[in-house]
């Protein structure tokens, strides 16, 4: 396994997006030894995953874990290839990604809206908000991975159940983000708005929403995880095709090393939407003032 | 017919606790059509709710605000407002902040741009018309509002301690600017501050508030002669001649606002 390759792709996806006035370029200097920190973090977090997966390896050669249980990364590595080479059981693996990643990005998408608009409507007016309060606080305290077994038998096996499962879970994150963001408006904003002549739409569109952005855009990272959690648990309740099939049909069969190829696959997809999405949060934040980037921290 | 009249107005604010805080009671105020009147009273003592009765942004618990004897029953918009902290949209740009006022009302994109250029021009040196708020410093960011309220043209300006967070010397400067873009139009002024020289200063007439439930205690006709340059009006004999007045007036309200916090926070420790 090659180190470097597998970490290029980083330090990309954490710098923040270009703000229209950078300011002026760290002295060359430091600039490399910003660098040189980077590439031994990225060398430790290898060794890390590298000395976890020889354990477990040789845990399995000297029958201390058995594969049965446990399966082996070599096993998992040659599930993979052979998914990839000769496609699954039901289908190329491509399709299997293709339809989770639609139902999961549908039902992220529906969702986020949604939690937006009744968010920011509950938010802005207090009737609505003293109306639908206790509902909304029934509705969050129900398991809602339950009503997956209730939507697969009502919408089938398609894409349908899976991706109304994943709004229903995306929905109530960002929801009560929403809602909360609109309520911590500064009210010298507002004011100023209203004198300086908006209408409530406007106060609504140029006040509310940007500023409440900053608390929608942090449900976000936890979202694309429960929309994706939606659509896996849509397809293992019942579907013929997908992630969550290629799993469960896996754990039928006994083999582990196919539930863990295909949590592998999962976890790579989660990943690709988290860098995408803290790509999304600097280009709409890129008003904020640099330490208050979330991106910034992490390195 | 006076641009703005406060009569015997009370406001009363519901407290945590549930019980109620007076915040100013029985207070009556007029200022002139282009009068500059300052107000200055200790802290706590409600001037600043003045300025939310004038503006319609709260309504007075018992009294009326009349601006252009047309009793107050909403936010009026030819009402400007700057307000002591920043009040500026931070996500938009300082052009589009100044431009903001004008495209709420209806005017053209092109059209508010132009505005809003012309308004930068006048408050300060262009060229930061593309950066946003936290790129600027605080004194720039006070020109930015100012630009954006006295963009709207009001016929009625009120003032919240716009300058309280500005070191002395941009006060000053910033005191001059503001005494000049007034004159350009002319509105009816409510500037409060807890700072004496500056409504000194500044003003046509000095209005001293009470320590809270905050009623007009004094006013005072300041007859200096305009234009005036606030860095050096303060040696002017009859500004420390109106200074002592208003200081003897003012000296009491300000022991006994003191008093008070000290008391309470002998109480909370």
């Amino acid at each position: 396994m090659s180190e470097t390759p597998l970490r290029t792709d980083l330090p990309a996806a954490a710098a923040p997006a270009a703000a229209p006035t950078t300011p002026p370029d760290p002295s060359p200097s430091r600039r490399r030894r910003g660098g040189r920190r980077r590439l031994a973090l990225a060398a430790a977090r290898t060794a890390i995953v590298v000395a976890l997966l020889t354990a477990w390896q040789v845990g399995v050669a000297t029958k201390v874990v058995d594969p049965f249980f446990w399966g082996e990364p070599t096993g998992v590595w040659d599930q993979l290839v052979t998914w990839i080479t000769e496609g699954t059981p039901q289908g190329s693996l491509a399709e299997q990604i293709f339809v989770t990643l639609e139902e999961a990005v549908l039902g992220f998408v529906i969702g986020v809206v949604l939690g937006i608009v009744f968010g920011i409507a509950l938010g802005r007016v207090q009737l609505l908000a003293e109306l639908f309060a206790p509902f909304l606080k029934v509705a969050n305290s129900i398991p809602r991975i339950i009503l997956g077994a209730i939507f697969t038998v009502a919408f089938g096996f398609g894409i349908q159940s899976k991706v109304i499962l994943a709004v229903v879970l995306v929905f109530f994150g960002v929801f009560f983000n929403a809602f909360q963001g609109t309520r911590e408006v500064d009210r010298n904003l507002l004011a100023n708005a209203r004198l300086l002549g908006a209408s409530p739409w406007r106060v609504t569109r140029e006040v509310v929403l940007p500023s409440a952005f900053t608390w929608i855009l942090a449900s976000l990272h936890i979202s694309f995880g429960f929309a994706l959690i939606g659509a896996i648990v849509g397809e293992l309740l019942g579907a013929d095709k997908g992630l969550g099939l290629l799993i469960r049909s896996s754990q039928n069969n006994f083999s582990m090393n196919g539930v863990l190829a295909g949590m592998v696959l999962v976890a790579i997809i989660a990943l690709v939407a988290e860098a995408l999405i803290t790509v999304l949060e600097n280009r709409l934040l890129s008003w904020r003032p640099p330490q208050f980037h979330g991106g910034a921290a992490v390195e | 017919m006076a641009a703005i009249e406060l009569r015997n107005v009370t406001k009363k604010f519901a407290t945590a606790d549930g019980g109620t805080y007076t915040a100013l009671k029985d207070l009556s105020l007029t200022v002139e059509d282009g009068q500059f009147c300052a107000v200055v009273g200790p802290t706590g003592c409600g001037k600043s709710t003045t300025l939310t009765l004038v503006s319609g942004l709260e309504l007075a618990s018992a009294g009326q605000a009349v601006v252009h004897g047309q009793p107050v029953r909403g936010v009026d918009t030819s009402t400007g407002f700057v307000f002591q902290q920043d009040a500026v949209f931070p996500w938009k740009s300082v052009l589009d902040n100044v431009a903001a006022g004008p495209l709420f009302r209806g005017t053209a994109r092109p059209a508010a741009n132009g505005l809003a250029r012309d308004w930068l021009r006048r408050v300060g040196p262009a060229g930061f018309e593309d950066r946003y708020p936290h790129q600027l410093s605080g004194g720039m960011r006070k020109r930015v509002a100012l630009a954006q309220t006295l963009i709207n043209q009001p016929r009625i300006l009120l003032l919240d301690e716009p300058f309280s967070a500005l070191d002395v010397q941009t006060r000053a400067i910033m005191s001059t600017e503001l005494l000049q873009l007034w004159d350009q139009t002319r509105p009816a002024v409510i500037f409060v501050t807890h700072d004496l020289e500056e409504a000194i200063a500044l003003a046509d007439k000095v209005v001293v508030i009470t320590a809270g439930p905050g009623t007009v205690k004094a006013e005072f006709d300041i007859d200096l002669p305009r234009p005036r340059v606030v860095q050096e009006i303060r040696f002017d004999p009859t500004f420390v001649r109106l200074y002592g007045q208003i200081w003897e007036a003012l000296r009491d309200e300000v022991d006994e606002a003191y008093a008070r916090t000290t008391t309470l926070s002998t109480v909370a420790s």
